[in-house]
């Protein structure tokens, strides 16, 4: 469904143009202040702006649209597992969701066509720090695909699991910031506690992965949500087909 | 394998919180038969046929497809069944023939009968040379209605059960899904569900009358008759004095009341006449009616009761009897 539905390429051209324009931003004021890191680097820190909507805009859809047509029950009478159904949601769209990511290495490509000098230099592409962010986006997107596709799975209307994924997105990626910023700041929170929100430190993670710290507790961390969230949408659409 | 009934319902029960959708339905239908579900909206038509198609589970109760659990093995149960549900909900977006190979993907027919199984249904339903490559949201609701029978259809199933099949077609459509129907009596046990008794009677060896959860009559539509309608009815075409023809027969011995009068000419009218009396009365009536003062007989006609008086009466009866078995809330 994912595939044939236009929305879809709408929400991947809407992605690519944000992302160009975000690298050509990032070009520019590299022109203006020199920067030590890459801008690719910077590039991939904000990620979250493209995860916000891209992230509701492939999901929303995927089981809310299923259930409010009504081609969930068809669905349902076939001799499929739920939890195939819900996997395969999910792959539709993180891998479409990875898709997207990957054809974002067009431009740093693209820059050292134009401007052969830089390339050369190596001022525009690094291969470790550029495995390290997609390391990050890879595992990191396993999350996220699976709020939407929760999201989705306890709504018959698109609308809410948009808004629902969004917000839910916001907390994690902002909220867990903010968290940090407090606990960082203030001295207030005890050992444990500073240790438990810096698990949750999103920004945290991809700063590592990009500096080549590849940690296994974000790995635990994205795995064990996900897994959570995509068993919890199985039992959903097994209680409310 | 032969007299394992196809499907089996044995006390099923569905609740929403307080609403009851049905209640202690028990019913069989045997391999090949086509059988009709005709009820009011709302009278849990829907919900049973959800029930069996293994979607929704029954708070209690039990059924069984092909002699297989539905609540133990859905699994299996999902393999045995071809559903159609109600308002037909297909993908916009997708092509025909690309929807129907999508669906028998997800109803285990292998790949090298792939082609061939959506080639299959498509010829019964009559889309494979006119829809095969259009998309689905282009397509008139007689066709999207093609294409739901279709979908039910592959992986030949040994039931179908279809939630209105014919809700919203012109008349064509409708006698073409009824033909349709007709050819799959024998090779599938069939099952759908109507409001529309025409439907019903023409294309259903028997029924099932469900009204407010619970049956109220099954049968064929001759023994339904028996039971709901059980005197003769006839009609007859009378010039003058109307009330002049039951005293005329209540002085023959023949217990007649009229239960309907149409004016349709000056001075004549048709009477809607119920015989209590059992046995032949055609030829009685006819000679205990002609040669009268009062009134000439212009023609007599046996009346079948159709469909529809069988409907109403038999769900009339069951509004009694609820109100009747409620007790009595006193303040």
């Amino acid at each position: 469904m994912l595939f044939i539905s236009p929305a879809t390429y709408i929400a991947a051209v809407l992605f690519l143009c944000l992302m160009g324009f975000l690298y050509w931003a990032i070009l520019r004021s590299m022109v203006n202040t020199p920067s030590e890191t890459l801008p690719t680097v910077q590039f991939f820190s904000v990620f979250w702006i493209p995860v916000f909507f891209v992230v509701p805009l492939l999901t929303m859809r995927s089981i809310a649209g299923e259930r409010s047509i009504g081609t969930l029950d068809t669905l349902m009478t076939t001799p499929t597992s739920r939890v195939s159904v819900i996997l395969s949601k999910f792959a539709g769209a993180y891998l479409f969701y990875m898709l997207l990511w990957i054809l974002t290495i067009g431009f740093p490509l693209f820059t050292g066509k134009l401007y052969p000098s830089a390339a050369e230099n190596g001022a525009l592409l690094e291969m470790e720090p550029l495995a390290g962010s997609f390391l990050f986006l890879a595992t990191s997107g396993l999350l996220f695909i699976s709020i939407g596709i929760f999201a989705s799975s306890v709504t018959r209307s698109q609308l809410v699991s948009g808004m629902l994924t969004f917000t839910t997105l916001f907390v994690v990626i902002i909220g867990g910031q903010q968290m940090g910023n407090l606990a960082d700041a203030e001295g207030v929170l005890s050992g444990w506690a500073v240790a438990a929100v810096n698990y949750l430190q999103i920004f945290e993670h991809l700063d590592d992965f990009s500096r080549g710290i590849i940690d296994t507790r974000p790995f635990f961390y994205y795995a064990s949500t996900s897994f959570l969230l995509l068993g919890l949408s199985t039992l959903v659409i097994e209680a409310k087909a | 394998m032969e007299n394992t009934p196809s499907i089996r319902v044995k006390d099923l029960s569905r609740q929403y919180g307080a609403l009851t959708a049905i209640h202690k339905v028990n019913f069989t239908v045997n391999p090949g038969e086509v059988v009709g579900f005709l009820g009011p909206n709302g009278a849990g038509k829907s919900t049973t046929m959800r029930i069996l198609s293994g979607i929704m589970s029954a708070t209690s109760g039990s059924a069984w497809v092909g002699g297989i659990c539905v609540a133990q093995n859905p699994h299996e149960v999902k393999r045995k069944i071809g559903y159609m549900p109600e308002n037909n909900p297909l993908p916009d977006d997708m092509r025909v023939v690309e929807y129907l190979r999508f669906r028998s993907r997800l109803k285990e027919v292998p790949s090298h009968k792939l082609r061939s199984t959506v080639q299959e249904a498509m010829e019964i339903c009559d889309l494979a040379r006119t829809a095969r490559r259009k998309i689905i949201g282009t397509l008139s609701k007689g066709f999207r209605q093609r294409v739901g029978i279709a979908d039910a259809l592959l992986g030949d199933p040994e039931v179908i059960i279809m939630d209105e099949p014919t809700i919203g077609l012109d008349p064509h459509q409708i006698q073409g899904i009824r033909k349709l129907i007709d050819n799959l009596r024998g090779k599938h046990t069939v099952i759908l569900s109507s409001h529309i008794l025409p439907e019903i009677e023409r294309s259903c060896d028997r029924v099932i009358i469900i009204n407010r959860g619970r049956i109220v009559a099954a049968g064929t539509s001759t023994e339904l008759r028996d039971e709901f309608l059980p005197s003769n009815r006839f009609s007859l075409v009378i010039e003058g004095n109307e009330t002049a023809v039951a005293t005329c027969l209540a002085s023959r011995g023949i217990d007649a009341a009229i239960l309907e009068s149409t004016p349709i000419a000056e001075n004549r009218a048709e009477l809607n006449l119920r015989v209590e009396n059992e046995g032949d009365l055609g030829p009685k009536l006819i000679q205990f009616l002609s040669n009268q003062r009062e009134f000439t007989l212009h023609s007599l006609a046996p009346r079948e009761p159709n469909l529809e008086e069988i409907f109403l009466a038999a769900t009339k009866r069951s509004w009694e009897e609820t109100i009747e078995t409620k007790p009595k809330i006193s303040a």
